[in-house]
């Protein structure tokens, strides 16, 4: 393993040099196998917006605010629950009006205190409409938000109403409506507090961002690497057990998986499609494969009158029983995505609100079913489905074709399906959000935050945010406000699988695969792991 | 020669001017930008309309398109969508690429003419039919397949060179991605060199050199290849501009944050600011380029005039 050595090598030169950390175990308080100051590298792509907390709303700059940020609450990485992380406790009595009390003795790494006004005023800041800050909406439930983010014309408050500081350790949050899992919701990354470096100095803030998590910026060179370097002063309890990470950009996740191959890079956490094949036997059970929050779907346009029309559920029922996702999955995604039988993600766990097969045999392959079903249903709108999609990213294109080949067959039509790629994703967006889309199209969501609410209410709730098809359903819509009423977890749950159940029977979307989170790593890592955001949690690494 | 020289200068204005205006209506032509900027849902509309007001995108077309030039002559690219400025990208993509340029076109001269000269004046021998063959499979693989079998040789199994090349990109770490990029000129500059040489060598002032009776040495360069690198230089100064441009896949194959990766990403995120002020810069280049070139041609053949 002449690579690996070489890759050792350099990591410690690296180390040296950047951190003057020892290398080769000096420290020799190091607990168990781990060189805690040694620096590993991984894959990262540049992030398409400025590192702001509430501006980053994909996986590449979250990973970075994983590193440098905690919120009140953080997500096990395991069990993707809910946990308090600066929260000393969340009170509420009506699920309305909740009480924040913040643990003593955090600060950020530039030695300021972490106070109930670091987070009202990031909260203040995320939720301004002047400040383009495009997690705006998760802001959204707190009262005032109409006010400092109205849909149209020009913000009449700088500050949320809803948010009142009490002391230093408390403050109030008062929502515009009832919902019990708000303080579940407060792991997400656009939650975290600001010092007041971000507000005093924006442009130096945004070069060299400054947290409260357990790396801090050591180097920031904008599109080609950041170094985060292991923060000694870190006073949670999950403090990073090695040195640091030196995050690398790639263009190509193919030159990041040959870099890994070559010992010059130690996590790669996206293997690219056409490496699935060959990673058992490249990288044995240094390749991870486990569920993450993102599910695929396919949506409807119900915008369009022959998408709506009554009888029309019966043909989006009969699509779905067309598609083998069984064998797609095996054969396209080589097992790295599981065939979905409900709206939701396995990685909210039972407690949490999957249920598996609550799909029924709407989700099952039946090729005479199928058939039947269409049929019923008036047949295909005009003779044929068109499922649009974007080709830029994420191999789209090979397994729209198989869902069309799928349907082709069980239908005994070689004319019932064909894609319709489209350019780039930014025109994909466009056409969606012009209500132009021709037929089904692709429709992927990552959850924001482990709860089933987030899976179900921004997706089909009458105009959410990310309701693309328009798909409205009055009874849905009552269920998932009582559910967000209910104070007991188990009862929401239980109300949001019967909204699901009649997303189901009307068949508003058609679940496809659950999507998995994978990464390789070389043999100097141990101890890696995936977050159910599909993002590794470098803090538990070990190195050497 | 002043005055050419001027007439020429004159003549990129309207080619500058009709070049970007093209990239400005192409990138634009592809629909709204904002859209692709919040993940897989859609923008909410206030922060759209301000971010729309922001990057000038709510104004006509025309009108964006001289706010954009006007801030060109002062010297102001405009902003990339992920808040930096696009002159701070150009920074730190040119001197990047025009190192890998560098290297590329260095390979082109001392490996393509050494080559073109040695079959030009051994056609038909052995070397010659040898050469001949090699030019015709590297012209004949895409660089795709030469850059990542090289990448795979070199880098994962004989383990000679890092697979990826680090953010310095140092020369020596763009050796083999300029090899590859190289490449297919290469052989082209090897073909046109062995042609020209081959066609010179039976020349009248060839002949008398010979005749004089000097040097074999001197006759080759100082006669024979000056004359014949006239089409040689006209192809690698044209060949500049289309490195600079086309290096998208050597750089996207080795990791390379030159100006193909920006150009890129430009696009995928229809970012109008970064792909217009980079291909404006491109187009800048190519100009200059070609007007170098033609100016060489009166230090290697002095019968050309230019008046």
């Amino acid at each position: 393993m002449r690579g690996a050595t070489h890759a050792r090598w350099a990591a410690c030169a690296a180390a040296a040099a950047l951190a003057a950390t020892a290398c080769g175990g000096g420290d020799s308080d190091t607990g168990g196998s781990g060189d805690t100051g040694a620096v590993l590298s991984s894959s990262w792509g540049d992030p398409q917006n400025p590192l702001e907390p509430a501006n980053t709303n994909e996986v590449q700059g979250g990973k970075v605010l994983d590193m440098i940020f905690r919120s009140l609450k953080k997500y096990d990485p395991e069990t993707g629950k809910a946990e308090d992380m600066l929260a000393e406790k969340i009170d509420t009595s009506d699920s309305q009006n909740f009480t924040v009390t913040i643990k003593d003795g955090w600060t950020f790494s530039n030695g300021e205190k972490v106070t109930a006004k670091s987070f009202v005023d990031a909260w203040n800041y995320g939720a301004s409409l002047k400040n383009n800050q495009k997690n705006a909406y998760f802001f959204g439930y707190i009262e005032g938000y109409d006010k400092t983010h109205p849909a149209k014309g020009k913000q009449s408050a700088d500050t949320l109403s809803g948010l009142k500081v009490v002391d230093d350790r408390t403050f109030t949050v008062k929502l515009s409506q009832k919902f019990s899992t708000f303080p579940d919701t407060l792991g997400y990354p656009a939650f975290a507090p600001l010092p007041r470096a971000f507000f005093d100095d924006h442009d130096a803030w945004v070069k060299k961002p400054v947290g409260n998590g357990p790396y801090t910026v050591d180097s920031y060179t904008k599109g080609s690497q950041m170094s985060l370097r292991a923060w000694d002063g870190y006073p949670g309890p999950d403090k990073a057990q090695n040195g640091g990470v030196d995050l690398k950009v790639y263009t190509d996740n193919n030159t990041a998986y040959t870099d890994l191959m070559a010992g010059n890079l130690d996590l790669v956490d996206d293997v690219p499609a056409a490496q699935l094949k060959n990673v058992k036997s490249d990288l044995g059970d240094r390749y991870i494969n486990t569920p993450a929050g993102i599910i695929q779907t396919l949506s409807f346009p119900f915008y369009d009158e022959a998408w709506n029309k009554a009888g029309t559920e019966k043909v989006r029922t009969g699509l779905s029983r067309a598609i083998n996702r069984e064998q797609i999955t095996e054969t396209i995604f080589q097992k790295t995505r599981t065939p979905a039988t409900d709206w939701t993600s396995p990685v909210l766990g039972e407690d949490g609100g999957f249920k598996e097969g609550l799909c029924g045999d709407a989700c099952e392959y039946d090729a005479d079913a199928a058939k039947k079903l269409i049929k019923e249903g008036g047949g295909l709108p005009g003779g044929q489905v068109k499922i649009t999609y974007n080709t830029d990213t994420g191999s789209h294109r090979e397994w729209v074709d198989a869902v069309c080949n799928s349907i082709n067959n069980a239908l005994d039509n070689d004319k019932a399906c064909v894609g319709n790629p489209i350019g780039t994703f930014a025109d994909f967006r466009n056409q969606i959000t012009d209500e132009k889309m021709p037929g089904p199209f692709r429709a992927g969501w990552q959850m924001d935050y482990p709860l089933i609410q987030n899976f179900l209410q921004p997706l089909y709730y009458t105009n959410a945010s990310s309701n693309d098809g328009k798909w409205t359903n009055k009874e849905f819509d009552q269920l998932v406000d009582e559910a967000n009423a209910e104070t007991d977890t188990a009862t929401a749950v239980e109300k949001f699988q019967q909204a699901e159940e009649v997303l189901r029977d009307d068949m508003g979307a058609i679940p496809l695969w659950y999507q998995n989170g994978s990464a390789g790593y070389s043999d100097r890592l141990s101890n890696v792991k995936l977050n159910p955001f599909s993002v590794p949690v470098y803090n538990e690494i070990k190195v050497g | 020669m002043g005055r050419y020289v001027v007439r020429r200068l004159l003549q990129m204005i309207p080619v500058f001017v009709g070049a970007t205006l093209l990239i400005f209506l192409m990138v634009n032509v592809m629909g709204d930008p904002i859209a692709g900027l919040c993940g897989e849902r859609q923008c909410d509309p206030s922060t759209a309309a301000q971010l729309e007001k922001e990057f000038g995108l709510d104004k006509p077309v025309w009108q964006q398109y001289l706010t954009y030039m006007g801030n060109v002559f002062t010297g102001d690219f405009g902003t990339a969508f992920n808040g930096q400025e696009v002159t701070e990208l150009m920074a730190t993509a040119f001197p990047v690429t025009i190192r890998l340029t560098i290297v590329a076109i260095l390979f082109e001269i001392v490996i393509g003419i050494t080559l073109g000269v040695i079959t030009g004046l051994r056609r038909g021998r052995p070397v010659d039919t040898s050469v001949l063959m090699f030019t015709l499979v590297v012209i004949s693989v895409p660089t795709f397949v030469t850059g990542l079998l090289l990448q795979l040789l070199l880098g994962v199994e004989w383990g000679w060179i890092k697979p990826s090349v680090s953010a310095e990109a140092t020369f020596g770490e763009l050796i083999v991605p300029g090899l590859v990029l190289a490449s297919v000129s290469l052989a082209y500059v090897t073909r046109l060199t062995r042609t020209s040489i081959a066609e010179n060598k039976r020349s009248d002032y060839v002949r008398t050199a010979v005749a004089k009776g000097l040097p074999r040495r001197r006759v080759i360069t100082r006669h024979l290849l000056r004359n014949s690198l006239i089409p040689v230089v006209t192809f690698i100064g044209t060949d500049i501009g289309a490195l600079m441009g086309g290096a998208i896949v050597t750089e996207r194959i080795f990791n390379i944050h030159g100006v193909g990766y920006q150009l890129y990403q430009g696009i995928l995120r229809q970012n109008t600011q970064t792909v217009v002020g980079f291909v404006t810069v491109l187009v800048l280049v190519f100009l200059v380029a070609n007007l170098i070139v033609d100016l060489l041609y009166a230090v290697l053949d002095p019968r050309i005039r230019y008046a």
